[in-house]
């Protein structure tokens, strides 16, 4: 088996200030293979932003991380800023929601460019605004040389994602980590930005970590998922396995949840009521067993640990759903010709 | 009234704006009906001029041009009290249920406002009234009523402005993306709320969205937005099994599926180029042929009038999908009968 490029062992992250510590991260392993395209998939305060802005430095003061992050056999917890300055941007980029925040709206977008590339690498001013154009092209944005001279505002909420994409890529990082990147875009622009990114990955042999509140999207674009909940990784499993063969009932209530084309119009949607606890105060036991319709005393009393119960399947549950028989509960299939 | 006689009719809706780039051609003569009981759904992406369409319906503010007949009164040529009076039955939920209620007021107070706007009911009434809608909404009126909106979940608020938007009995409800900023398993619950008192009230729902599965699950017929335009409208399920409009079709190949993967069936994927011209310079003829895998010179020279090719179900397209739907039907006919 290949060296993972990125080993996550058993991450937490608390956030100490006002009040009670808040657990946002809570004993997270991962690892993350060359190449390949990881999705992190949770809802609002699941902690999957938390757990890969701890592992890029990118948390403030307020937060205490602990554990063990290695990117290609460095540590990065503990690393000083300049020291993870190093690795940010030449070995792991990422690109955020919101493209209009990140960029600087009184910038010409061949400068802002320039100014990532220049930040890594010693090149002439000249050099730097011709790997500008080199990378818009890159990103197939058309007329590069034109946009180079545009402002932000000039361009669509997909160009500007483009140019993220274009700056994240400025000293070609081995890992990409894509932060709600498509959330904001219309559905046909996300496409066109997943795809960009998958032709990317293959061109520049990238590995890619996707963030994301959006099963969907992890289902059609990831090799393996993992699914957390209040700061725990409860499943996780390669994306033909995890979708087809769910096993946490989280996992299940949130693929119930979605809205789907094939669904009878106005059947109800199977739902759970409750919400994420509060991270200041989890229960003991497991932490999704106040909303679970499996829930026995043993899982009040202690919380189960993630483990691989099947051949590449980790699922946190001491109740999983059964997937005995006649394909159990999954999810229906995307049978539009049918 | 008679049943089928349509609770909305809106014909040639025009808004235009004027901003110093040019005059912003949002919403470019839309016309549909809303039957009592049915919920329209109404899909488009960001700039397809939707949510002016919400607001030029309320009047709010007016449309440029064409008509809008809530219960048989035209709302573009009433004024004052008479637009309000005629509005009462006519109620809005936006996507930011933050932004919609004043964070000073405590929950009964917001849920009484429209109440007392209207004058409707003594004191004690009113007060009854908002205990009633609060239970509608699934809040209980003595755990939640007293809280402010910063006290709430995103799931909460948005269930305060069901309850604003139904405590005066109306006929119909616009949503323009009323879940969109919700977690999914509160959407989830936020959904079926909507649909429990569609039943229990009898409402009627203009339901605008980005997401058309989600517009699909609530909709009994669905239109498609492009560029101030409707381009298809039909039944939910005939528009997602056979899409007349090309642009249609492209929003359908994009929507991830949690299908899981299977190299015969293929991801979501781009099947149109490019993103929407400015709405201040539309293309000339069909306002998609820009972006269309199909478009020929008429696409640009003659607009594309709205017809119907089967029971219900429009569209506006010189070269619509229909051969397209019919030779995929006997090419799969032809793969399953080995089986």
């Amino acid at each position: 088996m290949t060296e993972p490029l990125l080993q996550v062992e058993n991450l937490r992250v608390t956030f100490t200030g006002q009040g009670r510590p808040v657990r946002a991260v809570d004993g997270v392993s991962y690892r993350v293979y060359p190449g390949q395209t990881l999705a992190i998939v949770g809802e609002s305060g699941s902690g999957k932003t938390v757990s890969c802005r701890a592992v890029m430095g990118l948390l403030p003061s307020a937060a205490t991380i602990a554990g063990s992050a290695r990117f290609a056999g460095t540590q990065l917890i503990g690393l000083t800023d300049d020291q993870l300055r190093r690795h940010r941007g030449a070995d792991v980029a990422m690109v955020f929601q919101d493209p209009t925040r990140s960029l600087n709206p009184t910038m010409r977008i061949g400068g802002q460019i320039a100014e990532a590339v220049r930040a890594h690498r010693p090149v002439t001013k000249a050099h730097a605004r011709e790997q500008a154009v080199e990378l818009l092209r890159l990103v197939r944005i058309p007329l590069p040389e034109r946009r180079c001279t545009e402002y932000p505002h000039q361009l669509s909420g997909g160009m500007r994602q483009r140019v993220m994409i274009a700056i994240a890529l400025a000293c070609r990082p081995r890992l990409l980590i894509a932060d709600e990147a498509t959330t904001a875009l219309d559905v046909t622009t996300q496409a066109q930005i997943m795809e960009l990114l998958l032709e990317l990955q293959a061109e520049l042999r990238m590995t890619l970590l996707l963030i994301s509140h959006d099963l969907g999207l992890a289902a059609s674009y990831a090799d393996e998922v993992i699914v957390m909940y209040a700061g725990r990784i409860v499943e996780q499993a390669p994306a033909t396995l995890l979708f087809s063969r769910v096993r946490m009932p989280y996992t299940q209530a949130l693929l119930e949840a979605i809205p789907r084309l094939e669904r009878p119009a106005h059947s109800p949607l199977p739902v759970i009521g409750g919400r994420p606890p509060d991270l200041s105060a989890l229960p003991t036991g497991c932490s999704f067993a106040p909303r679970c319709r499996h829930a026995a005393d043993d899982c009040r009393a202690a919380g189960p640990p993630l483990a691989e119960h099947e051949p590449g399947h980790r699922w946190a549950c001491w109740h999983p759903v059964s997937q005995g028989g006649s394909g159990g509960m999954g999810p229906p299939g995307k049978d539009r010709k049918t | 009234m008679t049943p089928n006689e349509p609770l909305l009719t809106v014909r040639d809706l025009v808004h235009e704006f004027r901003t110093t780039s040019g005059i912003v051609h949002a919403v470019s003569g839309v016309s549909f009906d809303v039957i009592p009981g049915e919920t329209l759904g109404i899909v488009g992406e960001t700039g397809s001029g939707k949510s002016t369409l919400a607001r030029a319906v309320l009047q709010a503010p007016r449309p440029t041009s064409g008509s809008v007949i809530f219960r048989g009164m035209d709302l573009t040529r009433l004024h004052g009290t008479r637009l309000l009076q005629a509005r009462r039955h006519l109620q809005m939920v936006f996507q930011d249920p933050f932004g919609s209620l004043d964070p000073k007021w405590v929950v009964r107070d917001l849920v009484e406002e429209p109440l007392i706007a209207y004058r409707a009911g003594g004191r004690a009434a009113r007060r009854q009234r908002v205990s009633e809608v609060l239970e509608l909404v699934g809040l209980d009126p003595a755990a939640h009523g007293r809280r402010r909106p910063r006290e709430l979940s995103g799931g909460q608020a948005q269930r305060v402005a069901i309850a604003r938007a139904i405590a005066l009995n109306p006929a119909l409800i616009i949503c323009d993306e009323p879940v969109s900023s919700l977690d999914v398993l509160i959407q989830a619950q936020v959904l079926n709320l909507f649909e429990r008192l569609r039943t229990e009230l009898g409402l009627s729902y203009l339901f605008i969205a980005h997401d058309l599965a989600l517009v699909k699950q609530v909709s009994d017929r669905v239109a498609v937005m492009y560029l101030g335009k409707l381009c298809e409208a039909g039944p939910g399920e005939t528009v997602y099994r056979e899409p007349l409009h090309p642009y249609t079709r492209a929003l359908l190949d994009s929507i991830p599926s949690t299908d899981p993967k299977d190299p015969a069936a293929p991801r979501a994927s781009a099947t149109i180029s490019g993103e929407p011209p400015s709405p201040v310079h539309p293309p000339s003829g069909c306002r998609f042929r820009t972006r269309c895998p199909r478009a020929q010179d008429i696409c640009a020279a003659e607009e594309p009038a709205m017809r119907e090719l089967a029971a219900g179900h429009t569209v506006a397209c010189h070269f619509p999908l229909v051969e397209a739907a019919r030779t995929t039907a006997r090419s799969e006919e032809i793969e399953e009968t080995p089986r």
